[in-house]
C-alpha cells in the first residue's frame, strides 16, 4: 500500500469543506446516467446516500439484508440527533458541536471530518423536517430539544423515544420515491458475500440471495458500504441479530485498511444480562439520564441485602445512596459521556456495590416524578418505560430501573479519507462502517447525525469527484474473470462449511467468542488479558473450522448458514480487535487499558506515542497484518485532558 | 416451564405446509418468546433436524421484522408489543402454543414462519413520502406545526410496518397500515402539497396487490403492537373522498 493520504483540503478549518466543494470535479447529467453505483445497506447512511445519488441521476442499486429497507438497525436508535441550530439560544454553534465531538472522542478523530460533520448538521434537520419527520415541538409549534451526554447545551432533536425510526422512515421515503422513479433498484434479502476487484479497483459485489440461496453478481463504477458496525462480535450487544461485520471484513481482506478496530462503545444504560439463553441486550436511551439519577447503596451491607432480596431500593434512605456520577463529576453529573459513565458503573459493581445480580446499578426517576409529575415523565419517556416493564416485569414509575453497560457501537471501522473512500479505490464506507468522526468514544445522538451527514451531504459531492474520472469506462460486464473467481471463492467457502459436519452449532461458538471478547476486550483491558484473548480466539477459530455443524442446504433460505458465514468473519475480526487493543498502550475514550490510568481511575492518554489512527493492512491468510499510522494533528482545538469534573 | 409447541413448517413457497409438534422443557419465565424458539432451534440442530425459520432482527420491538401468529393473535397474547417483546411469563406452565406465519394472499410464505411483505414497500413506493429531494429545503423552524398536529402525526408515524394489522383482519385489509402513512403526512403542512395524489396512489396500489377491504371490525387496532388507532382510517377515508372530489 502507498502511504495513507487523508486528502484533507488546505486552509482554515471552517473553510475546508467550502473550498473542497468549489474545487471538486462534477459529472454532467448525461454522464451521470452512464454511471452505476452500488450501495450496500439501507440504514440511515445507505438509504440517504442511495436516495440522494438517485435523485442526482446516477444508476443506483441498493442491497438490503432484511425484507425491507425500513428494518435496518438505525431504526432502533432512540434518543435523538444532534445539530448546531442553537434554537435554544444557549450558546451552541458549529464550533461548539465540533469541539464537544472531538473532546468526547478523546482527541482520536480526524479534526477536518468532525468539523464538516458539525457544519452540515443543521442541513440534516432541515432535510428531515421537509420529509415530514415528526420531531417533538413546543407549544408555539417550533422544534424542541433535549440534552445528551458530553454537552452543556440542548442540541438534541428527537421524536419521542423513536428518533432513529423516524429518521430512517424519512430516508426510506426518499429512497422509495427514487425506486418509484426508477433511478434506484432495490434488492431485498441479499447479503454481500464479497467485493469484486479488477485492476486494483472495486467494480462490483457478489451476494447471496437469502430467499433461495442463489449467488448473484452485480457490477458498478463505485461501491458504497453502509453496513454498520461489528458490535455483534461480542454475541451479546444492543445490535440487531442480523447486524454483522462481514461486508467490512471482506473489504479489508480485499485491500481496504481497517482503522482503530479496538474502539468499541460500551453503553452505560442497558438492561442487565439475566440468563445464558439471552440473545441480545436492550438499550435504554441515554436521554433517560436527563431526568434519571444513577446510584448504588453507599453501604456494602445494603448492597448485599438488596442482592439477597432482603431490602428493596425504596428502603434505602436518601443519605445512604451514592449518586456516584454526581459525586465524581459535579460539572456534568449524570450526563457525562458514555465511556466515563460505563467505567464508573463497572468500578462500583467490581467494588461490591452492585445491585440485582451484582452487575447492575439503579437509574432512579423518583425525584423527577416528584418534581415534574408523572405525566411529564410519561410524555418524555413513556415508550421506554413501557419497553422496560415488558422486559423486566418491573414498573419503573414505582421502583428504579436497573441498568448495566453493554456493547453498543463501534467507532472503529474501515479507514476512509476526507472523501469517504477506503484504501481500495472505488470502495467507499459511510456511517458506522467507517472510522472517521467519533475518535475513541462517540457522543450520544451523534450516530444518526453522522449516518445522514455522510449520505445526504458528503457522498453526493465526493463521489462525483471520484466518478468524474470514470465517465468513459462504460458498463462493466459481470462475466469478467474477476467476478467468476470471486463467485467461486464464495461457493467454496460455503461448501467448506457444509463439509465439516461437526457437532457444535454456530450460536454455541458465537457465545464462546462473546465471552472471550467481553472478558478480555471489554471495558477493562490489560496486556495479559489481551494476549490470552488472542490465543483463545485462535484456538476457538481452529475448533470452529473442525467442528461447526451447519444444517440444511446452500440453495435455500438457511439462517444457520448465514450465522456460520458471519461468525467465521467475527472469529477473525475479534483477533484484530484484541491485537489493536494490545498495541495501543494508552487509555482513551472507550479503550481503557488498566495499566494506563490516573490515581483517580480516569483514562490516561499518551499523546506522545498514540496521537494517531491505527490503520491495519491485511497481508494474507496466516500472515500478521501491518499496522500503519495516520498522525492526527489538531489546529483548531487545544488538546487537553478530558475533564468532566 | 414446559410447553408443547405446534409450529407451522413449510419447506418453500410452493410446497404444502403442516403443523409439527415439538415439546420443550425447562424454559425460564423471563425468557422472551423468540429466545424460546432459539432454544428449540439449538435442540433441533443438535438432533440434525433443520431449525425453524422465522423473521426477527432488532429484538426490541421497533424494526417490525418479527411476525408470528401465536394462539390466534399476531404477536401473541399480550397487548401493544411485538413477538420479540413477548415473554414466557405470559403463558401457563404446560400450555400448548400454536405458532403460524401471517396469513394473507399479499404476504406469501417463503419458508416456515417467514413471509414476503414486500407488498408494503410497494405501497410506500407508490407515494408514501414527501418528494423533497436532498438540498434546497427551508430552515426547519420556518414552518411551525402545532404541537397537537405534530403529536398526532407522530402517533401515526409510530407504525413499524410489521403487518399484524393485515394478519389480524378477516379480510386481510391493509387499511390501518396505509392510513397511518396517509394520516402522518396529512397532519403536517409539508405533507399537504401532495396529499391528494398520495392517498389515491397508495389506495390504488393497495387494491392492486390483493389486500382486502376494510369492514370496520377494529381487529387491526386491537392487535397493533404500536397502538395505531382506527381513527386514522377515518382520516384516510376523508382524505380519499376529498381527493376524489378534487
Amino acid at each position: 500500500m502507498d502511504t495513507l493520504n487523508s486528502k484533507v483540503p488546505a486552509g482554515p478549518i471552517a473553510e475546508k469543506w467550502t473550498r473542497y466543494k468549489s474545487e471538486q470535479h462534477l459529472v454532467n447529467p448525461a454522464n451521470k446516467r452512464k454511471l452505476d453505483v452500488i450501495v450496500v445497506g439501507t440504514g440511515l447512511a445507505g438509504a440517504s446516500a442511495a436516495a440522494s445519488l438517485g435523485a442526482m441521476g446516477f444508476n443506483v442499486k441498493i442491497f438490503c439484508i432484511s425484507d425491507s429497507p425500513r428494518r435496518a438497525h438505525s431504526i432502533a436508535a432512540q434518543g435523538g440527533i444532534n445539530a448546531a441550530k442553537n434554537y435554544q439560544n444557549d450558546g451552541d454553534s458549529v464550533y461548539r458541536l465540533f469541539y464537544d465531538t472531538v473532546k468526547g472522542g478523546d482527541y482520536r478523530a480526524r479534526e477536518a471530518n468532525v468539523y464538516r460533520l458539525a457544519e452540515v448538521s443543521n442541513a440534516i434537520i432541515d432535510q428531515c423536517v421537509a420529509q415530514g419527520v415528526p420531531f417533538a415541538r413546543d407549544y408555539a409549534g417550533y422544534l424542541d430539544n433535549r440534552s445528551f451526554g458530553g454537552a452543556q447545551v440542548s442540541r438534541t432533536f428527537y421524536a419521542r423515544g423513536q428518533t432513529g425510526q423516524q429518521l430512517l422512515i424519512g430516508a426510506y421515503g426518499a429512497l422509495s420515491n427514487e425506486i418509484h422513479k426508477g433511478s434506484v433498484k432495490l434488492y431485498a434479502r441479499r447479503e454481500m458475500m464479497d467485493v469484486v476487484v479488477k485492476d486494483g479497483h472495486a467494480c462490483g459485489i457478489v451476494c447471496r440471495n437469502l430467499t433461495d440461496g442463489s449467488i448473484e453478481r452485480y457490477s458498478a463504477h463505485a461501491v458504497l458500504l453502509c453496513t454498520g458496525g461489528y458490535g455483534n462480535v461480542y454475541f451479546l450487544s444492543t445490535n440487531a441479530m442480523n447486524s454483522n461485520g462481514s461486508a467490512a471484513w471482506k473489504a479489508y481482506k480485499k485491500g481496504a485498511c481497517f482503522a482503530n478496530p479496538c474502539f468499541t462503545q460500551i453503553h452505560p444504560t442497558c438492561i442487565p444480562v439475566h440468563g445464558d439463553y439471552q440473545s441480545k441486550l436492550t438499550l435504554m436511551s441515554e436521554s433517560l439520564r436527563n431526568d434519571g439519577r444513577i446510584w448504588v447503596p453507599k453501604k456494602i451491607e445494603d448492597a448485599e441485602a438488596i442482592r439477597a432480596g432482603r431490602l428493596k431500593p425504596t428502603d434505602i434512605a436518601e443519605e445512604d445512596r451514592d449518586y456516584y456520577l454526581e459525586r465524581r463529576y459535579p460539572a456534568f453529573g449524570n450526563l457525562v459521556p458514555r465511556d466515563v459513565a460505563s467505567r464508573a458503573a463497572k468500578e462500583r459493581c467490581d467494588a461490591g456495590y452492585g445491585v440485582g445480580t451484582g452487575k447492575a446499578v439503579y437509574l432512579d426517576f423518583a425525584e423527577a416524578i416528584q418534581r415534574l409529575g408523572r405525566q411529564r415523565i410519561e410524555e418524555r419517556y413513556g415508550n421506554l418505560f413501557q419497553m422496560y416493564q415488558k422486559i423486566t416485569d418491573d414498573n419503573p414509575y414505582e421502583t428504579p430501573m436497573m441498568i448495566y453497560p453493554a456493547v453498543h457501537y463501534t467507532m472503529g471501522g474501515l479507514w476512509v479519507d476526507y472523501e469517504l473512500q477506503t484504501t481500495l479505490p472505488g470502495l467507499f464506507a459511510l456511517g458506522e462502517a467507517n472510522f472517521s468522526d467519533h475518535g475513541a468514544n462517540r457522543l450520544g445522538a451523534s450516530a444518526l447525525m453522522q449516518g445522514l451527514s455522510d449520505g445526504y451531504f458528503v457522498i453526493p459531492y465526493t463521489l462525483q469527484n471520484f466518478l468524474s474520472d470514470h465517465i468513459h469506462d462504460g458498463h462493466i460486464p459481470t462475466d469478467l474473470p474477476e467476478f467468476e473467481q470471486t463467485e467461486n471463492a464464495v461457493k467454496e467457502r460455503i461448501n467448506r462449511l457444509f463439509s465439516i459436519k461437526g457437532n457444535t452449532s454456530p450460536d454455541s461458538f458465537h457465545k464462546q467468542l462473546g465471552h472471550i471478547m467481553w472478558e478480555y476486550v471489554g471495558m477493562g483491558r490489560t496486556k495479559e488479558g489481551l494476549t490470552t484473548a488472542i490465543e483463545e480466539i485462535r484456538k476457538l477459530r481452529e475448533r470452529f473450522w473442525q467442528d461447526v455443524k451447519v444444517t440444511g442446504k446452500a440453495d435455500e433460505m438457511n439462517p444457520e448458514l448465514e450465522k456460520a458465514l458471519r461468525l467465521a468473519d467475527f472469529l477473525e475480526m475479534g483477533e484484530l480487535m484484541a491485537e489493536d487493543a494490545l498495541e495501543r498502550e494508552e487509555s482513551c475514550g472507550g479503550h481503557f487499558r488498566e495499566e494506563h490510568q490516573t490515581p483517580e481511575g480516569e483514562a490516561k492518554r499518551d499523546d506522545e506515542r498514540f496521537m494517531h489512527v491505527a490503520v491495519w493492512e491485511y497481508k494474507g491468510e496466516g500472515e500478521r497484518p501491518v499496522r500503519h499510522q495516520e498522525a492526527l494533528s489538531f489546529e483548531a482545538i487545544k488538546v487537553a485532558v478530558r475533564n468532566y469534573k | 416451564m414446559d410447553f408443547t409447541l405446534k409450529i407451522w413448517r413449510q419447506a418453500g413457497p410452493k410446497v404444502k405446509g403442516k403443523f409439527e409438534t415439538y415439546p420443550i422443557k425447562g424454559i425460564s419465565p423471563d425468557c422472551s418468546f423468540l429466545e424460546m424458539i432459539d432454544i428449540l432451534n439449538e435442540s433441533l440442530v443438535a438432533k440434525g433436524v433443520e431449525p425453524v425459520c422465522f423473521d426477527h432482527d432488532c429484538r426490541e420491538g421497533i424494526c417490525g421484522m418479527c411476525s408470528l401468529y401465536i394462539n390466534g393473535h399476531p404477536h401473541g397474547p399480550d397487548s401493544q408489543i411485538t413477538t420479540c417483546q413477548l415473554h414466557m411469563r405470559k403463558f401457563k406452565d404446560g400450555d400448548t402454543i400454536w405458532i403460524e406465519p401471517w396469513r394473507s394472499a399479499a404476504f406469501p410464505v417463503i419458508k416456515d414462519l417467514v413471509v414476503d411483505r414486500q407488498a408494503f414497500d410497494k405501497i410506500v413506493q407508490a407515494g408514501g413520502y414527501i418528494s423533497a429531494t436532498t438540498g434546497g429545503v427551508p430552515d426547519a423552524n420556518a414552518i411551525p406545526v402545532s404541537k397537537k398536529h405534530a403529536d398526532t402525526a407522530m402517533d401515526a408515524a409510530a407504525c413499524i410496518g410489521c403487518g399484524a394489522c393485515v394478519a389480524a383482519c378477516k379480510n386481510a385489509s391493509a387499511m390501518l397500515f396505509v392510513s397511518a402513512k396517509v394520516s402522518h403526512f396529512a397532519h403536517l403542512p409539508q405533507g399537504k402539497v401532495e396529499a391528494a395524489k398520495r392517498v389515491q396512489a397508495m389506495v390504488k396500489k393497495m387494491d392492486e396487490l390483493g389486500f382486502g377491504n376494510c369492514t370496520n371490525t377494529g381487529a387491526c387496532e386491537a392487535e397493533c403492537p404500536k397502538g395505531i388507532k382506527i381513527s386514522h382510517i377515518a382520516k384516510l377515508n376523508r382524505e380519499f373522498i376529498c381527493a376524489k372530489l378534487g
